[in-house]
């Protein structure tokens, strides 16, 4: 009884806990929408406001990394079919609208180079530079059979407990 | 400030951020802050619109004080003074 009460002491009340990030759940690999999640995870962190991004499901291929990989352990045919049919890094994907075959994502890759929008492995340099979080679900790997080392430089791992932990102490949650 | 104040005033730091688009001048501008001293004034050129909108906002929130904004041939002048 008395160690219960000091557990319930240590437990910092609601308005003494900092909340002030911005949490992401981005799940999906579309081009369009990984650009979105970068530059407002970069603002942010302009901002000085404190990111997490999770990368689970088809969001994780959005931070595979190119070129061959030597991996430490085989990988079953699934997950080698898995990986053959899903886009690989950040350069691979393409827009959620007007693809053509990959045209459309052509053209809007030129068409941002010529007005100066950064594209999508620079925003997610910059937001390394800026100490962005980025968590790639755990589950999603095992799912898809993605290694650590098929992954980019600088990521976090984890589950469902390390997103709601962020989440939690975050004033804005997105869903991308 | 006055558009003529601002005209006078001599910026610790000029910022060019002509050319990029929307997030580039608002990290120019956080880049360009760390070699202001304190108090003293950051100047951002920015040939994107949405960063005469965007940095007063980002001063405000991270402690800094926007002074004002000029409107150049094509681009805007944007002054904003260290706060911390």
């Amino acid at each position: 009884m008395a160690d219960l009460a000091v557990v319930t002491e240590k437990k910092p009340r609601e308005d003494e806990r900092k909340i002030e990030g911005l949490s992401m759940v981005v799940f999906s690999s579309d081009l369009d929408k990984a650009l979105a999640a970068f530059i407002i995870a970069n603002g942010a962190a302009a901002m000085d406001i404190p990111v997490t991004m999770f990368f689970t499901f088809w969001g994780t291929n959005i931070m595979r990394r190119e070129g061959p990989i030597q991996l430490l352990e085989k990988k079953t045919f699934m997950e080698k079919m898995f990986g053959w049919m899903m886009p690989k890094g950040p350069n691979k994907l393409v827009l959620s609208k007007m693809n053509m075959g990959g045209m459309g994502t052509m053209m809007m890759k030129n068409e941002m180079a010529k007005k100066n929008v950064y594209n999508l492995p620079k925003l997610i340099q910059e937001a390394r530079d800026q100490g962005v979080r980025m968590i790639i679900c755990t589950m999603s790997m095992d799912i898809m059979g993605f290694k650590k080392e098929e992954l980019l430089p600088g990521v976090e791992f984890g589950g469902v407990g390390k997103f709601m932990a962020s989440a939690d102490d975050s004033r804005t949650t997105l869903f991308i | 400030m006055t558009e003529i104040d601002l005209k006078n005033v001599k910026a610790d730091k000029t910022v060019d951020a002509r050319g990029t688009a929307c997030p580039g001048p608002l990290l120019e501008a956080k880049r360009g802050m760390a070699a202001v001293p304190m108090a003293g004034i950051l100047e951002v050129l920015s040939s994107d619109i949405g960063t005469t909108e965007d940095l007063p906002l980002w001063a405000n929130k991270v402690g800094h004080q926007y002074l004002g904004t000029i409107e150049d041939a094509g681009y805007w002048r944007v002054f904003v003074k260290r706060g911390k």
